[in-house]
């Protein structure tokens, strides 16, 4: 017999296999993935996703008999009540042979499966590529994150698993013979009573005979008890972490939006996916992304996220007044040599006159050298515009903006007419360098 | 390929614990009389190499010694649970062509593993020469010793004795075959793209339970005999055109050239070697478009149906060997005083784990468990060899009471699969023990109806119908490939015999003709025929694209 330690072989044989198999569903996956991502809310990105995925590419099929058709006999074990003859009704409920669909029906008509977080996003980010990664290399310290991976005998007390330990301990006074407190309940009390006189034993025999019994017993049980715990360290399961390092990167994302009167609810709706999408996105760069919401009429505030898509106000449009507040933000909170910071501005376009010059000189001097990137996007639901070459006349927000886009790397400005533009915008804008060129 | 779940793992999943006390009783009163003059292997649950030598050494001797088993070499590999999550995910093979099911197949176990649905296998054995044992570094010792009891020792000698895997298997060479199989796939997949060659297994994996000749009872194949069948066929088609070409010399009366279109259609027939029931060889051999890589990953498939075909037809056998011999190999351990109580408690707890059998009505019922089934067998037969009772004794003359226990099971072992060893085995007794009915189960009917239950006129039945439904030819369609028409639309025509009036599952049943179609390269029908009216019941088709 030789004894071969492969514990430092490569694990991840699968892995390959894996990747395949996703590959293979992606088609599907993206599809659930689009349907998945209408129902969320901006920041509800922290999870994997549950998706189910119908099982034509991935279904493995072989000839089988339907259980439907036909008749057939199986041998089951436990027979309690039935003789030969009996019926049983067809019904689940029913007690009988209810359980025997599913134990010979191994069919699977949809399959679901985790999708790990990253899978998913990447899945939902096929080819597209952050603008600007700088910060993330200046600021990779390691932070050890726990993951879940199965069970361990030992632990400290707050991850013990009660349901694996008493189980365990279940099954091990049972077979050790611990004697209950019910039964020793008992016998204490017989006893008593013997000794008050109360009763008397009922074979005959004399009362001291058998207190001196039952004390023998008692004494047998107790012994016993202290001998076999109730819970022996055996026992004991905890759950088990796995601890997996991973790379400090924080971003905040502002989103910017107008609310004048001129932006409906439908118009916000678009904004909204757009900002989700953002943050999707930034969620897959950055451990930690936080979300300012700033909205404005002539008046910027911050606000959340209810507010900032549900609320309705009225009066002017100052844009600037969002960028300066933005930048107030950014002063008081967050640092930027700890901080990416990314915006995402939407707006209908319109601006009080003279307020345009105020909001390019503002982005040049002072916003865009402190973001990574800056995404403007115009909701314009009349025209069907699309990447602002027809439709209507420009906006002035749209003229102030175009000439510093194409001066600066790091601001992008695009038009969304529908739901459908979102996610080609989205795409374009963060397109990955390869499929630039 | 779901055919292809290892049977050799021992899994402890889903089966609720706590309610088998029982065992844990025999045992007190077995090993509770104390210690004896033997030193303890191991004391707590950290293992180290050494330990896991002495344990083994002490495994080895009792097997060899007390049970006379003559197992393969066995070389133990010691695997973390990520790597023996990998392992069963590739159908528990070390070495195995990359495929997306097996991706699959990870994905879900990784899913039931990390959400604590399920614990991982303990071990998994390799029907190799030398066998590979694979155990988990997380395991306790105790666990370790169990484990290299049952597999090392218990499925090692099956493998090495069971007639069935004698004639199926070769283990000496089959880590060869399967490293040619990576090779070939991953070369295949180079030269013609992965696409191209998922293609063909997808297809191949949809026939896997097709590709084993059932009715030759197994002949192992070997490669010589193999090619020699190749090539008769060859010859055969040549002397059935040589035929042909007689044959269509042209003549005016038109009643003969029927008769010559009929007997053109049978020598066809005949050189095809039709009907045949080995959907995968057939395709192999005759498919008109395939190429010879494509022909050779057919091979690569069709091998490794043959190699797990043993297993699906030993499955409960090979369990009842090893779950018994690892019970004899512990308490023999015991009773030498050569572990102590706390081990005998953890193998206890895993061994009640692992034989429980919930009943039919109960929450965890997921069929007849074959370890259960196994080990109560073995141990009934073990009982009426030493201690009949005069029912043991009208029914097996040839065992009760010979007082040879262990010769007896291990002659069993080697000579028998499950079907055949229910046949032979199953007592009134243990009929009554585990309470087994036998449940009629008609469509038509709204209810269901008790056939047999344990008494004086079940037994029989029950016994008949439990060794039935243990065997993988009643319990899979018949399928036969009936006619092909290589000369006119090239139509392969299939036949499924409808027993019972059990019929196929048209939406799979189109699906893999779908995949038969891909492989055959033309129009694909499969008509279910009644066996008993010669009726036909349905028709499947998958057109020519």
């Amino acid at each position: 017999m030789r004894i071969i330690d492969r514990r430092q072989n490569p694990k991840g044989k699968n892995l390959g296999n894996r990747q395949r198999f996703v590959n293979r569903a992606r088609s599907r996956l993206r599809r659930a993935i689009k349907d998945n991502i209408r129902e969320r809310s901006v920041s509800d990105t922290t999870s994997g996703e549950t998706v189910v995925i119908p099982s034509d590419d991935t279904h493995e099929p072989e000839f089988q008999r339907d259980p439907q058709t036909g008749r057939r006999s199986r041998v089951l074990p436990g027979n309690k009540q039935f003789r030969e003859g009996d019926t049983i009704p067809r019904d689940e409920d029913g007690g009988g042979g209810g359980r025997k669909a599913s134990a010979e029906g191994d069919g699977e008509d949809s399959f679901t499966f985790t999708l790990s977080r990253d899978e998913f996003l990447d899945l939902l980010f096929e080819d597209l590529k952050l603008p600007d990664m700088v910060k993330r290399q200046l600021k990779s310290e390691q932070i050890p994150k726990p993951q879940r991976a199965g069970f361990a005998t030992t632990g400290p007390q707050n991850r013990l698993n009660m349901v694996r330990t008493l189980r365990r301990s279940l099954v091990r006074r049972a077979a050790l013979g611990r004697p209950k407190q019910a039964a020793l309940d008992q016998i204490e009390s017989e006893l008593a009573r013997l000794q008050s006189g109360e009763i008397t034993p009922a074979d005959g025999k004399s009362a001291d005979k058998r207190i001196a019994e039952l004390k023998h017993t008692l004494e047998d049980a107790r012994r016993k008890r202290s001998k076999v715990p109730y819970i022996d360290p055996m026992d004991l399961r905890y759950n088990r972490f796995e601890r997996t390092p991973q790379p400090i990167a924080q971003a905040v994302m502002f989103c910017l939006m107008d609310v004048s009167a001129s932006m409906d609810q439908e118009m916000k709706e678009l904004a909204k996916r757009f900002f989700m999408l953002l943050h999707l996105f930034l969620e897959r760069h950055y451990d930690n992304v936080d979300v300012v919401f700033i909205r404005h009429t002539h008046r910027a505030e911050e606000v959340d996220e209810k507010t900032f898509f549900e609320g309705r106000r009225t009066g002017g449009t100052i844009v600037s007044s969002a960028l300066e507040e933005m930048l107030r933000i950014v002063d008081e909170r967050y640092p930027i040599n700890a901080w990416n910071i990314y915006v995402a501005q939407a707006s209908d376009g319109d601006d009080v006159p003279g307020d345009v010059a105020h909001c390019t000189r503002l982005l040049k001097d002072r916003v865009l050298p402190i973001t990574q990137f800056m995404a403007y996007v115009e909701i314009d639901p009349q025209s069907r515009a699309r990447m602002g070459f027809v439709g209507r006349e420009e906006s002035d927000l749209w003229r102030g903006y175009a000439p510093l886009s194409e001066s600066r790397e790091n601001l992008a400005i695009r038009r969304i007419g529908e739901a459908g533009d979102i996610f080609p915008v989205f795409r374009d804008l963060f397109r990955s360098e390869e499929n630039v060129t | 390929m779901t055919a292809g779940k290892t049977q050799q793992r021992k899994s402890s999943s889903g089966k609720s614990p706590g309610t088998k006390a029982a065992g844990g009783k025999t045992a007190g009163r077995r090993s509770g009389g104390g210690k004896t003059s033997g030193t303890l292997l191991f004391e707590g649950a950290d293992w180290d190499f050494g330990t896991i030598q002495r344990t083994f050494e002490a495994v080895e001797r009792v097997a060899l010694t007390e049970l006379g088993l003559d197992p393969y070499p066995t070389r133990l590999e010691v695997i973390t649970s990520e790597q023996m999550l990998d392992a069963y995910a590739a159908t528990g093979l070390p070495v195995m062509y990359p495929h997306w099911s097996f991706g699959k197949r990870f994905a879900q176990q990784e899913m039931m593993y990390r959400k604590g649905f399920q614990s991982l296998a303990l071990e998994i054995v390799i029907n190799a020469n030398p066998s590979i044992c694979y155990i988990m570094e997380e395991n306790t010792m105790a666990t370790q010793a169990t484990v290299i009891a049952h597999a090392a020792m218990g499925h090692n000698h099956f493998f090495k004795h069971n007639q069935v895997f004698q004639r199926w298997t070769s283990p000496d060479t089959i880590l060869d075959d399967l490293r040619h199989a990576r090779r070939f796939v991953q070369d295949c997949e180079e030269r013609h793209g992965q696409q191209a060659v998922e293609r063909v297994l997808d297809a191949a994996h949809a026939l896997f339970a097709q590709g084993v000749d059932r009715d030759r009872r197994g002949q192992r194949p070997d490669p010589r005999s193999e090619r020699q069948r190749a090539w008769q066929r060859r010859r055969e088609e040549r002397e059935a055109a040589d035929d042909l070409w007689l044959r269509t010399v042209p003549r005016r009366e038109s009643d003969q050239l029927d008769d010559a279109t009929a007997a053109d259609r049978e020598a066809q027939r005949r050189a095809l070697g039709l009907p045949e029931e080995n959907l995968l060889y057939f395709l192999e051999l005759h498919a008109p478009l395939l190429e010879d890589w494509q022909r050779e990953l057919l091979r690569i498939v069709r091998e490794l149906a043959i190699y797990f075909e043993p297993q699906r037809q030993t499955k409960m056998m090979n369990e009842g060997c090893a779950t018994w011999v690892h019970y004899q190999i512990m308490h023999s351990l015991r009773a030498g005083g050569e572990i102590d109580d706390a081990t005998m408690l953890e193998f206890l707890h895993l061994h009640a784990h692992v034989v429980a059998q919930p009943e039919f009505d109960s929450r965890g019922y997921s069929g007849i468990n074959p370890y259960a089934l196994g080990f109560a067998m073995m141990r009934d037969i073990a009982r009426i060899c030493s201690e009949p009772t005069r029912e043991d004794e009208s029914w097996f003359p040839d065992i009760a009471g010979n007082g040879a226990p262990i010769a007896t099971l291990r002659q069993a072992w080697a000579d028998f699969r499950d079907e055949s060893f229910i046949r032979q085995y199953l007592s009134p007794r243990l009929i009554r023990d585990m309470r087994l009915f036998k449940l009629r189960d008609d469509s038509d009917e709204p209810e269901y109806l008790v056939e047999a239950i344990h008494d004086e006129d079940g037994y029989k039945r029950i016994r008949n119908a439990l060794a039935e439904q243990h065997d993988p030819v009643m319990a899979q369609p018949r399928i036969e490939i009936t006619g092909a028409d290589l000369r006119g639309d090239r139509t392969l025509e299939l036949k499924h015999d409808v027993h019972d009036g059990q019929q196929l599952d048209a939406m799979e049943a189109r699906r893999v003709l779908r995949h038969l179609r891909n492989l055959w390269g033309y129009g694909v029908r499969l008509r279910e025929i009644d066996a008993e009216s010669g009726a036909e019941i349905a028709v499947h088709e998958a057109q020519e694209t």
